[in-house]
């Protein structure tokens, strides 16, 4: 819904290899501000009643003009809390899973409210662990970073505004492995146990970023085991890589000293 | 261990101790840090946490991120539209 009405704030990009990592963020919770507009006089302790009743699991149906199936689906909204109100104006900051239409929310409030509801405006406070203090940056500041990399030869404007992908991998367990160990996951190989060098703690079947001593990430996946077994193990896969985000060969070949069982 | 690391897991707050079962040293001939990946190979692994303005919609955004920087692909995390 093109500039009506207006949506704005956090919008991680990931640019080129980092794509593959934008699901880790896209499934994440987020976080809002949105401003309602009631449609009549209310009472401020009924608005409060209503508002409660959207925490916890709530059903919706997605809106005529959006992009999935038009089928009602469960969303956990995590927390509302009303910031300010101006006359029939609400400001309100919002938490939930993915996939919660805030428009839908205002809408229903409106409904229970009896005279109805509407979103006037909507700021993503917070996209996975993106937040608005995380380096937060505008299509201006890239453009003039980029003008001032490409024209002036001063990098240093364009690192602040681009966070090295391994930042995506910050709210999972991750495990770090020897330079040996690297190549063979690039080549789809699972990690095993003697590859592991350094690891946080981990339950069997939990996302976990596989990482190198320098701290590149080399590939995600699935944990085959809970991290407390590790220091007894000799041998065995410890994560099953589901996607890898380091190019081949940038690390030497290690098969033989590793990946023989 | 590189310090890189623990500046990742800041960057969130996140907390999860970590278990050392051995020494390693990693040899600089291979990969990069990743906070001082050469500019040209930065721009291909990188994240841009990019405030939305009003109006245009986040593929649209994403698009001309894509075509500022000459990339083949971008990715965003979430669209901002249908919510």
């Amino acid at each position: 819904m093109r500039g009506d009405p207006k949506v704005t704030g956090v919008l991680p990009i990931g640019m080129e290899n980092a794509t593959k990592l934008m699901s880790l963020i896209s499934k994440a919770g987020k976080e809002y501000v949105c401003i309602m507009q009631v449609h009549c006089d209310y009472e401020m302790n009924e608005l409060k009643e209503i508002v409660n009743q959207f925490i916890g699991e709530i059903y919706q149906r997605p809106p005529v003009r959006s992009s999935v199936k038009r089928r009602t689906r469960k969303r956990r909204v995590y927390s509302i809390d009303i910031l300010e109100t101006e006359g029939r104006l609400v400001l309100m900051k919002i938490a939930s899973e993915p996939g919660t239409y805030m428009r839908k929310i205002c809408h229903d409030i409106g409904i229970l409210l009896g005279c109805g509801a509407h979103m006037r405006e909507l700021r993503r406070t917070r996209s996975g662990i993106f937040t608005e203090d995380s380096n937060l940056v505008t299509l201006h500041e890239i453009s003039e970073a980029l003008y001032m990399y490409k024209h002036c030869k001063d990098e240093s404007d364009l690192r602040r505004v681009l966070l090295p992908m391994e930042f995506a991998v910050c709210g999972i367990p991750k495990v770090v492995i020897d330079d040996d160990a690297v190549n063979a996951i690039t080549y789809g190989a699972t990690l095993n146990a003697p590859g592991v060098v350094a690891f946080q703690n981990f339950k069997r079947g939990e996302n976990v970023a596989i990482m190198t001593l320098k701290g590149e990430i080399v590939a995600i996946g699935e944990s085959n085991i809970n991290s407390n077994e590790i220091q007894n193990m000799k041998k065995g896969i410890v994560v099953k890589p589901k996607r890898v985000l380091m190019e081949r060969d940038v690390y030497p070949k290690g098969w033989k000293k590793n990946e023989k069982d | 261990m590189y310090k890189f690391l623990e500046k990742i897991d800041h960057f969130c707050n996140y907390s999860n101790s970590w278990n050392i079962l051995r020494e390693a040293q990693t040899d600089d001939k291979y990969g990069f840090y990743p906070d001082k990946r050469p500019i040209e190979a930065l721009i291909r692994n990188a994240i841009i946490n990019l405030d939305k303005p009003a109006g245009p919609t986040s593929h649209e955004v994403a698009y001309w991120v894509k075509k500022m920087f000459n990339l083949n692909k971008v990715g965003h995390g979430g669209t901002l539209e249908h919510v």
